[in-house]
């Protein structure tokens, strides 16, 4: 990671975007540009060209996903750019589609209301920026309710632990979070990967992206 | 009423001030362009009235029957009868446009068929268009020995005020040609003897402004009673007047979820934000920290709260991305396992009025059945007929739901009612429930 993460802001709230700067500016983030708007947004980014591109979604002038589309218009451009969204509100429609633009990693999807933690939101930033993918739980949550496929057939914990996994923990930060030894989690999270038919791996990101897509291929609801 | 200004030819014609309002004018804009729609009118239908005034006129001078007459004008009325109606569409639409110039008040129309093989069928089918038929039989009939009767008396009031034209000078015109003017017993020779006339043309033009105001009104009251909807314009009002009012309540409620949005959401989560920012400068064993935590929890609980009760007020999801992602938001809300499916046609938006109450309905439909019907899963479907936007919502609970013991159905059936759709149940004692909500969707 560099020492110094450049980031651009987007946030039409001009509270919101000033205490969020305030946030970044104390930890290894440098905001080098905070814009209200897409097309702000798509022009600082080319000025400045930064480590880390952060949107709220519902911009104006129409309040609906103009940040995102200006993330997915960046993302095409550039794959690998790094970027987080923020979301008002759970729409699994927009985390897929960011994750669907270039290979689905340094991609982060998380709701408005989450950067008031702000150790879990730099964490979210930092995991983004090295490469990995940011799910917000809620999306997790949804994406495993109701569903009567081979994730009903897993043990409440087993649940737990995918959920964790799908969210992008390491074994080692899934075990911190349910205080057992990360053995234990090795092998809940071989047997999730079996019941499920995924291929087992230890890269945390490329078992994140399998288990979303595995979420994703069958969405809740479906018999 | 806000205002006692006539809102038609014939309440104008009432008033004193007829003569010096704008009516007179309009009325003989009316008279001048049905000219030409009667006119067109009569010379298409000619074939199917001469045969009939000559056999009247027959009729008249001896009852000498000639038989092809009778034929041809039997002949005449049948096609009549079979493309009349056809015929009929277009002076119809026209003639509801032209009764705007003297009758602004609004004309219902007859609905709009959807296919053009509906529209045939309701030509033939819908009393309307035999309405519209008879109203072009008039036009072209009593519409021309109308009109003729006050051109005739346009003629002759124009005629005696232009007389001292006429009679140029000594009898003679400016070529020498002896020139007079009779007027039943009446002769005029010379300019003066003229002016009596001018004087009497100039008292008759008042009475021929409400003639012609009179023929205008009638003409109009003749195009209301058969080219509106049979007395139902008056209800459409009333229809009419209940959506705006669900309108101006929906942006209302737009603006109080914008309102908080934008202030109260916005402000909580900087402050909250802000906790977090000034618990980072403390050790975690001071005493300031706990408290802080504490505050930065409640604050947390607080945005919880505040996005529930907008949420509440107004769906985002629905404002921003439509009924289909709103639906299927709901359904990811709900303590029930729910199925959305939106069948192919369904657009993603709507007036703001369609979406709310079919959002309206299926969050009471499904609040219902988490909390009667005992059942763990429903389905909730999305079709579009026409244009008819259908919501149901159905599981397989215990049934036996009755809108009279108050479980919602009927809020939700006069909600759905104000904006012209209607609400069905199908709930048998054992299951399943159905409720369907139907709304016209055009804009």
């Amino acid at each position: 990671m560099p020492a110094v993460t450049r980031v651009v802001l987007a946030e039409d709230g001009v509270l919101l975007r000033e205490g969020l700067a305030g946030v970044l500016q104390r930890f290894e983030f440098a905001v080098v540009a905070a814009v209200g708007d897409a097309a702000a947004l798509v022009d600082a980014v080319a000025a400045e060209d930064p480590d880390l591109v952060i949107t709220d979604i519902r911009m104006p002038p129409s309040f609906t996903d103009e940040g995102l589309r200006a993330a997915l218009a960046l993302r095409a451009t550039d794959p690998g750019r790094a970027v987080v969204v923020l979301s008002q509100y759970v729409q699994a429609e927009y985390a897929a589609r960011l994750l669907d633009s270039g290979d689905g990693r340094r991609v982060g999807y998380l709701l408005k209301d989450r950067v008031v933690d702000i150790a879990d939101f730099v964490g979210a930033l930092r995991t983004v920026v090295g490469g990995g993918t940011v799910i917000d739980p809620d999306v997790v949550r949804r994406l495993l309710r109701h569903r009567s496929d081979p994730v009903a057939a897993l043990s409440p914990r087993e649940r737990e632990v995918l959920a964790l996994v799908a969210e992008g923990h390491s074994n080692a930060a899934i075990a911190r979070r349910l205080t057992v030894t990360e053995a234990a989690v090795g092998k809940h999270v071989g047997n999730i990967l079996a019941k499920l038919g995924l291929p087992p791996t230890d890269d945390t990101n490329r078992r994140v992206l399998a288990v979303l897509a595995y979420l994703r291929s069958n969405p809740e609801g479906q018999r | 009423m806000p205002s006692d200004q006539p809102s038609h030819v014939l309440a104008a014609l009432a008033s004193p001030r007829y003569l010096i309002s704008e009516w007179p004018w309009r009325a003989l804009l009316s008279v001048l362009t049905a000219l030409p729609v009667i006119g067109v009118a009569a010379l298409l239908l000619s074939p199917v009235t001469l045969p009939w005034a000559g056999w009247l006129v027959q009729l008249a001078e001896g009852g000498m029957h000639t038989a092809p007459l009778v034929v041809v004008s039997g002949l005449a009325t049948a096609v009549l009868a079979m493309f009349g109606t056809l015929l009929a569409a277009p002076f119809a639409a026209l003639e509801r446009r032209r009764l705007g110039i003297v009758d602004p008040r609004p004309v219902d129309r007859a609905p709009r068929a959807g296919s053009v093989g509906s529209w045939f069928a309701a030509r033939y089918a819908a009393p309307a268009a035999w309405r519209e038929l008879l109203f072009l039989v008039l036009l072209a009939t009593v519409a021309p020995l109308a009109y003729a009767t006050l051109a005739f008396a346009v003629f002759t009031v124009g005629i005696l005020i232009i007389s001292p034209l006429l009679v140029v000078k000594d009898g003679k015109d400016l070529a020498g040609v002896a020139n007079a003017i009779t007027l039943g017993p009446w002769q005029i020779t010379t300019p003066a003897q003229a002016i009596p006339y001018v004087l009497l043309g100039l008292v008759l033009l008042p009475p021929l402004a409400y003639l012609t105001g009179l023929l205008a009104a009638g003409h109009a009251a003749t195009a209301r009673v058969l080219l509106g909807g049979g007395g139902q314009a008056e209800l459409r009002e009333v229809a009419r007047s209940r959506t705006r009012l669900v309108d101006a309540f929906d942006a209302e409620r737009r603006r109080i979820e914008r309102d908080l949005h934008d202030g109260a959401q916005h402000r909580l989560t900087s402050m909250t934000l802000q906790l977090g920012v000034a618990r980072l400068d403390l050790p975690d064993d001071s005493p300031a920290a706990a408290a802080l935590d504490r505050a930065h929890a409640e604050a947390k609980d607080l945005m919880v709260l505040l996005r529930d009760l907008v949420h509440g007020i107004s769906p985002q999801t629905l404002a921003d991305l439509g009924l289909p992602a709103a639906l299927r938001d709901l359904a990811t809300r709900s303590p029930l396992d729910v199925t959305v499916s939106v069948e192919p046609g369904v657009a993603d938006r709507y007036p703001s009025r369609v979406e709310n109450t079919a959002y309206f309905a299926a969050s009471e439909a499904l609040g219902n059945v988490a909390k009667h019907a005992g059942a763990a899963s429903a389905a909730v479907r999305l079709a579009r007929h026409g244009d008819t936007l259908v919501v149901e919502v159905r599981d397989e609970g215990r049934g036996g739901a009755d809108p009279a013991r108050g479980t919602g159905l009927t809020g939700l059936a006069d909600r759905v009612a104000a904006v012209g759709g209607r609400l069905l149940l199908s709930s048998p004692a054992g299951g399943p429930t159905l409720v369907r909500v139907e709304l016209p969707c055009l804009p």
